[in-house]
């Protein structure tokens, strides 16, 4: 178990009550007016580039879509885009109280909502593929989408993100008491496109709630992926893969909120950087609530520096309020290629760049399996392959054998 | 026809007080078929000469030659010197987190051989070599060396040394920390590996132990860098009985 000193000094100066004094959870509200636009000194601001963010943080106007989005609708799990009265009551079903100006505009303003409704004991397949394909980086939009799972259901949603597009999101995911839950997002954007997202998810009583954000593409990405309790047992496991190329920012939050006995979560983010001013920001909050007895909580995140010129944050955080625990840690690290690796596979004839990518793909696969969802392994595989042609294996072409 | 002549290799390693020289002048010549034990006390600069005939970044060679068969070893990267025939067994196999044993091996004949391998009978051949050193049939399916006991390491090399085939084989104290019956499972693979016609074996380690296992043809005493005596298998008797103390009093007088 692993406890930093500022996570003793949080200890020691935790209140009475069930109010915490931290940057990782401000007060909410849902009212726009309560936010100010934020300056880029604000904690929770402070990696992400605003100016690339094309106004979407602060007021840009929300225009009608130019986003395509489609769906497959398996049997038994109702899937439309919802408005008026019915949008607005999905708005907070998660529990998300906005903290930032950006997510409660997108909760006050946006008019529709895509629904993924999956009723009670009812066990889902195939998974279920939301395809969002932007057609104009020049329009500014916003979206919500509210996943709704029943007690005891099971299900996969893949939200897969393609094309141009400037976006703000709101993912709101309510995990009803005994379901497992699996909710991929795929950021496999153009160069070009800006998507700003905030994922929520409330996890029911017993249940399991896996999220993975796997960030390829676009000129700007930043992911809050939080989560809270709404009963003990539930249990999260927060899963990233990101793989940055030159000028590319790519950030993930995630903030485990452990609200109540017996929770467990488990981060898992790694990623890759290659090319000047590709940037990746990993921010790992976790708190452990007063009421959180028993809990467990690890978080990791791994980093790969392929070439000169790139930036990778890594910054985990674990707050504990209460020492009744079953055990919390955390480990970060950003390396480059080791050598020893490289050796080890070169003196069994492989080349350089053969035995790099065997250590990149070797590097991911363990979390692409750990998503769970055979349907888009190959995808994810076939994905990194392609990233790594655009450095690593760049001057494979005459290589011998291949 | 596997030949590997080492003359008066010098090798230096980058220390905080500037470049220290580990190999000062080492003569060796391994002729086809032949079995070299090299024996040494710790820290006399074995394991260095093993790293340097296969390349390791970490250390500079700052003269001599090694050739195999001719050919100047010390001018290939570390992936040619393999697909030109050497092979080295490591002391400290590293782990290649995420990369099965399956693929690790596909990818490696491939590299040596130039083509893929026949899927039919490479199965069977890597089934084989895995059965042969007592690793089960799950094996192939784990990430190279990760949670590898320590004599599931070394079967492996030695698994490795069966379906990669090169000309000469250097084994980088393979028997250390292997109990008695991983040690009789590791010699019977290289005594396969000996078997083949011309094959030649650089055996070194600091234990007379495995020479029971595996006969070699000739003995070198290895002290302060450099070779300090040669001879018949029957050096390696005289050392177990009187230790590396005669030779180390030598180096320091």
């Amino acid at each position: 178990m692993t406890i930093t000193d500022s996570v003793r000094s949080a200890l020691e100066q935790a209140p009475a009550l069930d109010k915490v004094e931290s940057h990782l959870h401000p007060t909410g509200s849902f009212d726009v007016a309560d936010h100010t636009v934020p300056t880029g000194r604000e904690e929770i601001w402070r990696f992400t580039p605003l100016k690339r963010l094309r106004g979407l943080h602060a007021d840009a106007e929300f225009m009608p879509s130019a986003t395509s989005c489609t769906w497959n609708t398996p049997e038994g799990v109702r899937i439309e885009g919802v408005s008026g009265d019915e949008a607005r009551a999905l708005r907070g079903i998660s529990g998300l109280v906005p903290n930032t100006r950006w997510a409660a505009r997108v909760l006050a303003e946006v008019p529709a909502s895509l629904l993924v409704d999956v009723p009670a004991d009812t066990e889902v397949a195939e998974p279920i593929v939301v395809d969002l394909d932007g057609k104009d980086v020049t329009v500014t939009e916003a979206g919500h989408v509210a996943l709704r799972f029943g007690r005891h259901s099971r299900a996969v949603v893949v939200l897969n993100h393609t094309g141009s597009s400037s976006v703000a999101a709101v993912v709101e995911v309510v995990v009803g008491d005994g379901a497992d839950v699996t909710v991929v997002s795929i950021q496999d954007w153009a160069d070009d496109a800006v998507h700003l997202a905030h994922h929520q998810a409330r996890v029911g009583r017993d249940a399991t709630y896996r999220h993975a954000a796997i960030s390829f593409g676009g000129d700007l990405v930043r992911m809050d992926a939080n989560v809270t309790y709404d009963g003990p047992g539930g249990s999260a496991e927060l899963l990233g893969l990101y793989f940055a190329d030159a000028g590319q920012h790519i950030e993930h939050r995630i903030f485990a909120d452990h609200t109540a006995p017996r929770t467990k979560s488990n981060a898992i983010y790694k990623g890759a950087l290659q090319g000047e001013k590709a940037h990746t920001v990993w921010v790992g909050n976790v708190l452990i609530r007063k009421v959180a007895e028993g809990i467990e909580t690890y978080e990791e995140n791994r980093n790969l520096v392929l070439t000169d010129g790139c930036q990778a944050d890594s910054i985990p955080n674990l707050e504990i309020e209460t020492g009744e625990i079953e055990g919390a840690g955390h480990a970060s690290a950003t390396a480059r290629f080791d050598d020893n690796q490289l050796f080890y596979l070169q003196s069994r004839g492989v080349s350089e760049q053969e035995a790099q990518r065997l250590v990149v793909h070797g590097f991911f696969n363990d979390l692409i399996r750990k998503v769970g969802v055979p349907s888009i392994e190959e995808r994810l595989l076939s994905t990194v392959e392609a990233e790594l042609a655009k450095n690593v294996l760049k001057d494979t072409t005459s290589g011998a054998g291949a | 026809m596997s030949k590997l002549v080492i003359t008066d290799l010098h090798v230096t390693v980058d220390t905080e007080d500037g470049p220290k020289e580990i190999l000062k002048g080492v003569d060796l010549t391994i002729n086809d078929g032949e079995t070299h034990a090299i024996m040494g006390p710790n820290g006399s600069g074995k394991s260095t000469l093993a790293y340097s005939i296969a390349g390791h970044p970490k250390y500079t060679i700052t003269g001599g030659s090694v050739t195999l068969d001719g050919q100047d070893v010390l001018s290939l990267s570390v992936d040619e010197r393999a697909r030109a025939g050497l092979f080295l067994a490591m002391q400290y196999p590293v782990e290649v987190p995420g990369v099965s044993v399956a693929n690790f091996l596909r990818t490696a004949k491939t590299a040596i051989d130039g083509e893929a391998p026949k899927l039919r009978t490479w199965v069977k051949d890597v089934n084989g070599a895995l059965e042969r050193l007592n690793l089960d049939a799950t094996f192939s399916s784990r990430s190279v060396n990760e949670n590898f006991s320590g004599g599931e390491k070394k079967r492996h090399e030695i698994a490795q040394l069966e379906l990669l085939d090169p000309k000469v084989a250097v084994l980088d104290e393979t028997d250390s920390g292997l109990d008695i019956d991983a040690l009789k499972v590791v010699s019977e693979g290289v005594n396969r590996f000996r078997r083949r016609e011309g094959k030649g074996v650089l055996l070194i380690t600091h234990y007379t132990r495995i020479l029971r296992y595996i006969e070699p043809d000739h003995v070198h005493v290895f002290v302060d860098g450099k070779v300090a005596e040669s001879g018949g298998k029957e050096l390696a008797d005289e050392l177990e009985a009187n230790g590396y103390d005669k030779y180390l009093k030598a180096a320091t007088a």
